[in-house]
């Protein structure tokens, strides 16, 4: 007798009066949860495979199905959580690592849902966006700390190179072969028309892509997967990856089975083979090290780029920026413990790594501290969810922010967390072409469009309400910020009044 | 053209070597960094010792040094060539993906580090004497031999050799028992075609810095590749 640890966590609900078993269902669902028994005419579910992606519930025609969380469950306990048990059971019958997808999902504090944005009354009035000039347009990198005259006099304007967005939000590295061709499409010719940057992650750069360039961010990580004169002369910025928020310390594993002929060409590595992203770089063990790997890079191209790297929050975050900002970088990237994943380690996700928005303050602070602010600029990551979480960045230091998993669910991800399968429904986190095509590449980029543009116009409501009509001055202006239900350390950390000082 | 890099950092003797015609000879190399760095179409002679990342990036250009390399040479090198007529420092090709790097004497720890071959390219890396632990690690193609000449009571390969092999080849000329190998590696005797296999690589070695392939090639050898039980797959279980 095969006993089954495992009570499938979901219950599909189907509205006999409305389903006409057309077997739309069954066709979707890449999970095989439906199917349809010839002998009774009806649709039946094996619910053990639903994750809960709800395409079915979003494709079906008579609006008869429903996916809730059953309510089967063990005896309440607050210490031995559900989840604790049930993971247990999963580890104890396979002995595997449990591996997860999407960004940490645990009931940890969120910072920005503590922190409350300023606006004008009487004094310093609010601009009215839609009437007045309202800049959102940001550059990223090194800026001079001083001006510089020739023998003549005038000023010298050689800069190091920058990058220009129309907002302070740039589509965070997801490698092609993580997520789709389509996927791919959408986010590279959303970020041409916005004039943002998307970034290619460690996954290549696909040669329909390179037509991108001027809006293309490409990663450099220690796998070196599809990393090549071309590919670096291609993007407007190259970043080296040496972390990343949601598996800080360790490296990436792409399956064989993803690694399709099309991936394998733009990793360049042969089809069906593994591809393992070591956790460090091999040859970055200190600052200096660092500053080696930084400048091989401008040297191969010519110091045109600014060179972004990026790291995971950690403890010591600010003393590790500080370094950074000393190798020769333009641009920091940070990537908050919250932040997204296509597969980490279950314990590793939720467990390692610190809050974007205390690690944002702390190295804003301290690169200020020691005058060293404006040799680099500093984008945030690891779930950035709307336009205030933006604003809130913002005036906690960053010049600009990395958003990752809210794109994808602009183009229709709903958070199942099984991107590890492949089996994305939504066309997102999977190389099966019956699956990606599910995604219009067309109508993403428009979704993506869309998105940015309402987060644009909220954002200049916002800083009108604040009587402020430059991104720039908004940058490191925390008395625009109050955190509210915070201790004293907290505020400490964040530099910020508490809602009422 | 001469280059004399005497007093210059790499920067300006990149741009130099980036001005000169085809070929150029550098003089007086006294550590300058990423000499050559992404580039194609030029042959590189190097007179005295450079820095870190010789090479890196490199994309069909050919370097030939006079002495000693520090760390880093050939790092993701695409195509070209290196060749090294004394020892070379740690991580020497690490991710390589093209072209070859022959070393006449010493390299240290992880050597070939995540190389990786793609279509034709196929990534090579010779060297004449011993090399460091972790040879080899994550290795994910291309080939590596190296040669022991003149190593008498050494191991021709420092601990851990091959760990997180999944790809490509490693020869040794030494037997299977001198060597530690992880589980995850299978290790046998070099058999006939292993050896004409590496025999245009022995070759090119001996031609370059003066040896006698016979006596090269009469010696016993091991191969070692990876073990195709795959070790990651049943590491993990969905959550």
């Amino acid at each position: 007798m095969k006993i089954n640890y495992l009570y499938p966590e979901f219950e599909v609900i189907r509205n006999p009066e409305r389903c006409i078993s057309c077997r739309l269902c069954e066709r979707q669902c890449s999970n095989g949860v439906h199917c349809y028994v010839a002998e009774t005419g009806r649709m039946a579910s094996d619910e053990s495979k639903c994750v809960d992606c709800q395409r079915c519930v979003a494709v079906c025609p008579k609006t008869a199905l429903k996916i809730v969380k059953s309510n089967c469950s063990l005896r309440e306990n607050a210490n031995w959580r559900e989840s604790y048990v049930k993971e247990i059971y999963k580890q104890a019958e396979s002995g595997g690592i449990l591996l997860s997808s999407m960004g940490n999902p645990e009931p940890f504090p969120s910072y920005w849902d503590r922190i409350l944005i300023n606006a004008s009354q009487v004094t310093n009035p609010s601009i009215d966006p839609l009437r007045e000039p309202m800049e959102t347009r940001v550059f990223l990198g090194k800026k001079p700390d001083r001006i510089k005259r020739g023998a003549d006099g005038r000023i010298k304007r050689e800069l190091s190179p920058q990058l220009c967005l129309s907002m302070p939000v740039m589509f965070s590295a997801m490698s092609y072969g993580s997520i789709s061709y389509n996927a791919h499409a959408a986010l590279a010719s959303a970020a041409s028309e916005l004039g943002i940057l998307y970034n290619t992650g460690e996954g290549g750069l696909h040669e329909d892509f390179y037509r991108y360039g001027k809006n293309t961010v490409v990663q450099v990580a220690s796998g070196r997967f599809g990393v090549h004169e071309t590919y670096l002369e291609a993007g407007a910025a190259i970043e080296i990856k040496i972390g990343q928020g949601a598996k800080p310390g360790i490296g990436g594993h792409l399956p064989g089975a993803k690694i399709t002929a099309d991936v394998s060409r733009t990793r360049m590595i042969p089809e069906g083979t593994e591809a393992i992203s070591p956790a460090p770089h091999h040859d970055i063990y200190s600052i200096e090290d660092l500053r080696q790997l930084v400048y091989s890079l401008k040297e191969a191209t010519e110091y045109k780029k600014p060179v972004i790297v990026k790291v995971a929050a950690v403890h010591n975050i600010a003393a590790i920026a500080g370094g950074i900002a000393r190798s020769g970088a333009d641009i920091i990237a940070i990537d908050g413990f919250r932040g997204g994943t296509g597969a980490a380690p279950t314990r590793i996700r939720d467990n390692v790594g610190i809050p974007i928005e205390l690690a944002l303050a702390a190295v804003d602070q301290r690169l200020r501290e020691e005058g060293i602010r404006n040799n680099v600029s500093i984008i945030a990551g690891g779930s950035i969810r709307s336009s205030s979480d933006v604003i809130k960045a913002v005036a906690l230091g960053a010049d600009a922010c990395y958003i990752g998993t809210a794109a994808l669910i602009a183009l229709g991800c709903h958070l199942c967390r099984s991107c590890g399968s492949g089996k994305c429904n939504w066309g997102i986190a999977t190389q099966d072409p019956e699956l990606s095509k599910r995604l219009d590449p067309f109508s993403g980029k428009e979704r993506l469009v869309n998105l940015m543009r309402a987060w644009r116009h909220e954002i200049k409501e916002m800083m009108g309400g604040m009587g402020i009509n430059s991104i720039e001055a908004l940058r490191g202006n925390r008395l625009m910020l109050r955190g509210i239900g915070m201790n004293e350390k907290e505020l400490e950390i964040l530099g910020i009044s508490h809602a009422g000082e | 053209m001469l280059i004399d890099a005497k007093g210059i950092n790499h920067r300006e003797l990149n741009e130099m070597i980036r001005r000169s015609d085809k070929d150029c000879v550098v003089k007086n190399c006294l550590g300058q960094r990423f000499i050559g760095a992404g580039m194609s179409d030029r042959n590189i002679e190097i007179e005295g010792i450079p820095g870190n990342a010789l090479g890196a990036y490199l994309n069909g250009a050919c370097i030939e040094v006079r002495g000693n390399v520090q760390d880093a040479v050939g790092d993701t090198m695409n195509s070209g060539s290196i060749v090294i007529y004394g020892n070379a420092g740690d991580t020497a090709g690490y991710a390589m993906r093209g072209g070859s790097i022959y070393v006449k004497g010493n390299t240290r720890y992880r050597t070939g580090i995540h190389m990786k071959e793609y279509r034709d390219k196929l990534p090579v890396i010779v060297i004449g004497g011993k090399t460091g632990s972790f040879l080899g690690e994550y290795q994910a193609g291309g080939v590596i031999l190296v040669l022991g000449l003149g190593i008498k009571d050494e191991k021709i390969a420092g601990y851990f050799p091959c760990a997180g092999m999944h790809g490509g080849k490693v020869f040794l000329r030494t037997e299977p028992s001198k060597i530690k190998f992880p589980p995850q590696v299978l290790v046998r005797p070099s058999d006939s075609e292993d050896m004409s296999e590496i025999q245009k690589y022995v070759s090119e070695f001996c031609r370059l810095f003066g040896f006698d392939e016979k006596a090269v090639m009469d010696h016993p050898f091991t191969t070692a590749v990876p073990n195709s039980k795959n070790p990651y797959k049943q590491m993990y279980v969905s959550n």
